[in-house]
């Protein structure tokens, strides 16, 4: 090993190799990924990197602290033999990125040694593959190497077998962020030709020249001409100077579409008030004012999350955030940032509500899909593969979630090829908090007072997460920054989250908090000092992770794990005492005042004096226009019925890749922690993927929190307005079928659009929208929280190096939170008992428009790539009679299973319900009906349910007018069996359904 | 009878704390959730409690081995005070990352019935080297463990990364001969599960997923009792419902018989 005194590393690895499975399990992973040669055997080793003086006994001892004596053999400063290696791989963090692994190293020696690490001392964690390899390609190394490390945020070092053992191991390499000191703020001028001001704003504030003279900018600011325009009027006519570059970042951040919604907020063709004012706070507003008294909306639009009422002592919150930028760059680094980062969105709720359950969603292209694609030209800067950024992604919610001991219950897989590009990762997380605290203060409110310190906890601030809001408003590009990347900590948050939500808001030591997101403290300030009118901060308090930052990167940086308190100063003493005592490290960086203004100082020079409600309302409002964007819908023509291999079709939709079992998913998600979990993500013994999950959050209490989520990025590609109204009647359904009354059911919406500066693209927006509000007022579901990503385009160059560019689908995710009076009426969709009545509730559906069945058919090559079909479409109004119907048979306990039609139609209804428990069916189609549209249309308001053979005359009587189809019986066999006419049309068995139901995701 | 007062630890990713202490109220004990800090700050304080339980969660996230950095961190703070705990007529829980921590405190298995600190086994990453969430069918082996009196097979969820057993040879010989395996994965039909995917959910050697110490007063377990504590966490709740209606939610499941026996070890 090339020795340095600057270090020592300290090599762990498993005595016998057996034990760690991971080789083996890499050894196929790399394998799959279509290498020239072979991999024979992978073994690994963990190492530690010490940074400074550490004495021989320290290191031994720091050994000893970090291995387990059972299992680990470990080297200090020595070589590991390379056995029959011919090649031998190292992964480490690049500079500057969060290493969990090597923060608990450094805590436990602190623990154990009784102080911490000295300011030159540091540790650092990486990882060596030792692999057995034949005939690697340079290509091979390409391919191994991209899947081993994000070079992004990971550094790669290869040594042939010769080179390993020549330099005696791998080199010595420690990651320290160096900066070069004494930034200082500088003024920026904004009167300058046009052309110049739409790089800076686009490309961002000019940092310096390079060796040829090239500009290098800061990274984008994403503001227009118009905004920068105000804001050069502003400081030009109010304060009579140029703005410094740290105020023009703090008003990019604070004006980014990220931020302020401005698409939702712009004046739209005739709506003056926007989409946002007139569809989805319109909506909910109507529907409070409509039900009086028994409005469920507590607090709603106005927090980090939106919250209803629970019971007579407690609120639930729900917040849904997307992160798709990050985590097309680093999936598992954008993900766990998302699901912790929507954590702190409960936790920064009203004074501080506890996380209880997590929802997540992914949208990514067909994993099996290996055409690559570049984000520059001649091949340069390779994107992530779908299967790649789905593992990832998967990953990061895992680690996330179990981490931070929430469980994580509801979420989704989607596929499409529209998220190729840029995939979409949708995170929530619901909350509890009393109604009030032990002090009396209503818990939803709050306000920072003028003389309140402001305080700042959690981790340290750096430079990773540098432009995060500005850079999600823009397309993805070559040039979009690394330091938007981000790697969570969740143990970091897990400890001041427990000291806020279960001690320090009891005890009243806080007047008011936010959670530190986009935009770093240069948001959260700034939002806290609107409660009482200013705020006064000094820079250089805040706590940094490394020297040299220049003012305007400590201000925005979107370092994670970090809240903002306002703290009255007498309570400050007792506040402090607590989180030192909680491990949680926190600081007062200056006060609220009621200046009217927002100041912020660095070593005494002032950095930021302006009015605060400039910062937040100076922004020139926009106005947009549409354009009707013609519909794709067509007729279709179908195969000749006679011709179709019916069984083929019905196995064939269980294994659709957005059908399919996702079990490998949610069993890695802990969703068991807090014992609360009564509708699990898998339904029965034989494990199907539910819609639903039902949570008991308090144990003494027999209601709980009913949760779905829907989406129909298919219906979209033809018509928005359908795919929103669909996705809300199937998100309240979803809650319905499992004994949620409508009328304690709230939801909210996440906007995933595309090109959004495209008046075609901004006219399928506003349907969307206006479903959005004409169905939630027709079923009395308002609207408590939403969000909003405008621009999810990647615009690359393909292996030919043409351009090319991919747009997600318009896609809005409807997500539901209901309450239940009692787990008592919980019911799912298993059949379980044989001779049990299977009834269709509900009519209509002959359209095939974005249905799994047309793209099956399409696959099989039996319908044209052109035939679209029509967009199944219906009435709310039409459907709530049979909804009231049905709640009252599911308050009174009368069904066995209900399904709640979707995605798959009737068919994967009737599969599903018979897999969960491994009963068959005989089932008889009415005659008048084409086989395959019965079973496969997506109509929606419909339901599967089964009853007893005492119930059925109950059933028919009270459905017959909104449509009530008997369909067969439940039987005990697994064999499944249906009639039309008296012929046999379909014959297959549950063992079937449940092969082709398991395969897809079986290596995954 | 005598109301035993239990301390549950909390502190640095502990997640399973509230439910845990729940179970153990909801059978007639006291509880206390203690932050480690304020232990080790006042760690004579153990004398007043009669159960001492590590619960389940993500201590130190896992990192470094999981259990390790927390049972260090005990080690060099709380170890007298343990040692005095354990000699008295005393109990000790560990669920999941707890039972990680006891493994690595050397509390699990012991040396003998009264030694205790050193690692003899391991709990190691999975054999799917992924995290498990799911329920397991597991049978007593032939143990003293207090919390298992009664007890022959139990249905309960895991949730970990990191719980496949591992011991050398002659230490697994002696765990046997000294009764301290305390619980084995099965399958369905409540046979040993031989290792086999998911009934053994981790790849444990023999299949253990419990180990007991001190004449079984030490206890320690990967699978989470408290989240079978009730009828309504079963998997089969919903179902329980559709065949009878008028099912009560409050009824036992599975896990609660472990508090029970703890609480009524005092009585």
């Amino acid at each position: 090993m090339n020795r340095n005194n600057a270090g020592h590393r300290l090599e762990i690895f498993f005595r016998d190799s057996e034990l760690d499975t991971r080789g083996l399990l890499l050894q196929d992973k790399l394998n799959a990924l279509g290498l020239s040669g072979v991999i024979n055997q992978v073994w690994l080793s963990e190492v530690y990197t010490f940074e400074g003086d550490f004495s021989s006994s320290r290191l031994q001892a720091a050994a000893a602290l970090l291995l387990n004596p059972v299992v680990h053999d470990c080297l200090i400063d020595g070589v590991r033999p390379p056995g029959a290696a011919t090649v031998v791989l190292e992964v480490g963090f690049l500079p500057g990125v969060t290493d969990n692994i090597a923060h608990s190293a450094a805590e436990t020696l602190a623990d154990a040694w009784g102080a911490p690490l000295a300011a030159d001392q540091a540790i650092y964690s990486s990882t060596i593959y030792y692999l057995q390899a034949v005939n690697l390609t340079v290509a091979d190394r390409r391919l191994i190497g991209r899947f081993l490390a994000n070079g992004l945020i990971q550094r790669l070092n290869w040594k042939e077998r010769a080179a390993y053992l020549a330099d005696q191991g791998m080199d010595l390499i420690i990651p320290r962020v160096r900066l070069a000191a004494g930034k200082k703020v500088s003024l920026v001028d904004l009167e300058i030709p046009e052309t110049e001001l739409m790089a800076l704003g686009k490309e961002g504030i000019i940092d310096h020249y390079d060796d040829l003279g090239k500009v290098v900018r800061r990274g984008p600011l994403a503001l227009d001409l118009p905004s920068l325009g105000a804001i050069a009027d502003y400081f030009s006519k109010v304060e009579k100077r140029q703005p410094t570059d740290l105020e023009l970042e703090a008003l990019a951040q604070t004006w980014s579409e990220h931020c302020k919604h401005t698409i939702f907020a712009a004046a739209l063709d005739d709506l003056e008030e926007g989409l946002y004012k007139t569809y989805i706070k319109g909506a909910t507003r109507k529907i409070r004012q409509m039900r009086g008294a028994d409005d469920i909306c507590v607090s709603v639009f106005v927090d980090n999350s939106g919250a209803i009422s629970f019971d007579d002592e407690y609120l639930v919150t729900d917040k849904v955030e997307t992160h798709n930028s990050p985590s097309a760059l680093d999936p598992f680094g954008g993900s766990i940032t998302g699901i912790v980062g929507v954590n702190r969105d409960t936790v920064g709720f009203g004074l501080g509500a506890k996380p209880i359950i997590n929802r997540y969603g992914f949208c990514v292209a067909d994993p099996t899909d290996c055409e690559p694609l570049y984000r520059s030209p001649g091949g340069v800067n390779q994107a992530l593969r779908p299967r790649r950024i789905l593992d990832g992604i998967v990953d990061g919610v895992r680690v996330g979630g179990n981490c931070s001991g929430i469980p994580t219950t509801q979420g989704f897989l989607t596929f499409h090829p529209g998220y190729k590009g840029k995939p979409l990762v949708f995170v929530g997380t619901v909350g509890l908090i009393p109604r009030k605290t032990a002090a009396g203060r209503l818990s939803h409110e709050k306000a920072a007072r003028a003389g309140d310190y402001i305080v700042v906890l959690g981790g340290r601030v750096g430079l990773d997460g540098i432009h995060g809001a500005t850079f999600s408003s823009e397309a993805l590009t070559g040039g979009s920054p690394a330091t938007a990347v981000q790697i969570g900590d969740p143990i970091t948050q897990k400890k001041f989250s427990d000291a806020i939500v279960k001690e320090a808001r009891q005890r009243n030591l806080y007047s008011s908090i936010t959670d530190n997101g986009a935009g770093g403290i240069s948001c959260s300030v700034a939002e806290m000092a609107r409660e009482c009118g200013g705020c006064r901060v000094e820079l250089e308090k805040v706590p940094v992770k490394y020297p040299g930052m220049a003012p305007w990167e400590i201000w925005i940086s979107e370092s994670q794990e970090r809240m903002t308190l306002a703290v009255a100063p007498e309570k400050w003493p007792e506040l402090e005492r607590l989180l030192v005592s909680r491990g949680v490290e926190a600081t007062v960086i200056g006060e609220f005042t009621d200046s009217g203004r927002c100041q912020v100082s660095f070593q005494g020079e002032t950095v930021m004096d302006m009015d605060l409600e400039f910062l937040h309302n100076g922004q020139p409002r926009k106005r947009l226009l549409t354009r009707m964007r013609p519909s794709q819908e067509n007729s279709l023509t179908l195969p000749d019925p006679g011709t179709l291999a019916l069984e083929d079709l019905f196995v064939g939709l269980f294994g659709r890749l957005n059908l399919a079992s996702h079990a490998y998913i949610s069993t890695q998600y802990d969703f068991e922690v807090q014992g609360g979990s009564v509708l699990k993500p898998q339904v029965g013994r034989g494990q199907v993927d539910g819609f639903t999950t039902v949570v008991q959050p308090l144990p003494q209490s027999a209601k709980a929190v009913a949760l779905s989520q829907s989406l129909y990025p298919a219906l979209s590609d033809l018509d928005t307005y359908a795919a929103a109204a669909t996705a809300i009647d199937t998100a309240v359904r979803n809650l319905l079928a499992v004994g949620t009354p409508l009328s304690h059911i709230a939801l909210l919406d996440n906007f995933c659009w595309c090109s959004s500066d495209d008046p075609e693209r901004l006219w399928q927006l506003k349907e969307c929208a206006r479903a959005c509000y004409e169905t939630a007022v027709v079923y009395g579901t308002p609207f408590i929280s939403g969000k909003d990503s405008m621009y999810n385009d990647f615009s690359g160059y393909d292996s030919q190096d043409r351009k090319v560019t991919i747009s997600v689908p318009p896609t809005i995710l409807i997500s539901a939170i209901g309450v239940m009076p009692d787990i008592k009426r919980l019911r799912s969709f298993a059949f379980v008992k044989p001779g049990d009545l299977l009834y269709l509730l509900g009519s209509g559906g002959a359209e095939l428009g974005g249905s799994e069945y047309l793209n099956l058919l399409k696959d099989e090559k039996l319908v044209a790539a052109g035939d679209w079909g029509r967009v199944p479409k219906f009435a709310p109004q039409a459907l709530l009679p049979l909804y009231n119907s049905l709640q009252k048979f599911t308050a009174a306990g009368d069904f066995r299973s209900l399904y709640p039609l979707a995605q798959g139609g009737l068919a994967l209804a009737l599969g599903k319900g018979a897999m969960a428990e491994g009963f068959g069916f005989t089932l008889e189609m009415p005659t008048a009906e084409r086989a395959d549209i019965f079973l496969f249309n997506e109509y929606p308001g419909r339901f599967l349910v089964s009853v007893a053979l005492a119930v059925g005359p109950a059933i028919e009587k009270a459905f017959a007018d909104y449509g009530c189809i008997r369909l067969g019986q439940v039987q005990e066999d697994g064999e499944i069996v249906m009639h039309q006419g008296g012929e046999i049309v379909l014959q297959t068995s549950v063992t079937k359904l449940s092969t082709a139901y398991r395969s897809t995701f079986a290596g995954y | 009878m005598v109301q035993p007062k239990v301390l549950l630890l909390t502190g640095y990713g502990i997640n399973c704390e509230e439910e845990t202490a729940y179970a153990f109220q909801a059978c007639g004990a006291r509880t206390a959730i203690v932050h480690v800090n304020d232990l080790i700050a006042a760690p004579g304080q153990l004398g007043d409690y009669q159960i001492f339980v590590v619960p389940g969660g993500f201590s130190y996230g896992d990192d470094t081995g999981s259990g390790n950095a927390l049972a260090n961190k005990m080690r060099h703070t709380l170890w007298p005070e343990l040692m005095a705990f354990v000699a008295a007529d005393h109990l000790v829980l560990g669920i999941c990352n707890g039972f990680q921590v006891l493994v690595n405190l050397g509390l699990l298995p012991g040396a003998t019935d009264n030694t205790f600190g050193s690692r003899r086994v391991a709990l190691i990453a999975n054999r799917t080297a992924r995290y498990e969430c799911r329920w397991v069918n597991l049978l007593a082996a032939e143990t003293d463990a207090v919390f298992l009196r009664g007890v022959s097979f139990l249905s309960l969820p895991v949730a970990h990364g990191e719980g496949r057993f591992y011991a050398p040879p002659e230490t697994l010989t002696e765990l046997k001969q000294r009764r301290q395996i305390a619980l084995r994965y099965a399958d369905a039909e409540k046979l040993p599960a031989h290792g086999s995917f998911p009934a053994n959910p981790n790849g444990s050697l023999d299949d253990v997923a419990a180990l007991c110490a001190a004449q079984g007063r030490i206890f320690g377990l990967m699978p989470h009792p408290e989240r079978a504590f009730r009828l309504s966490h079963l998997p089969e709740w919903p179902q329980i419902l559709a065949r009878n209606p008028d099912s009560d939610w409050q009824q036992p499941g599975p896990g609660r018989i472990i508090f029970e026996n703890a609480v009524n070890y005092f009585s």
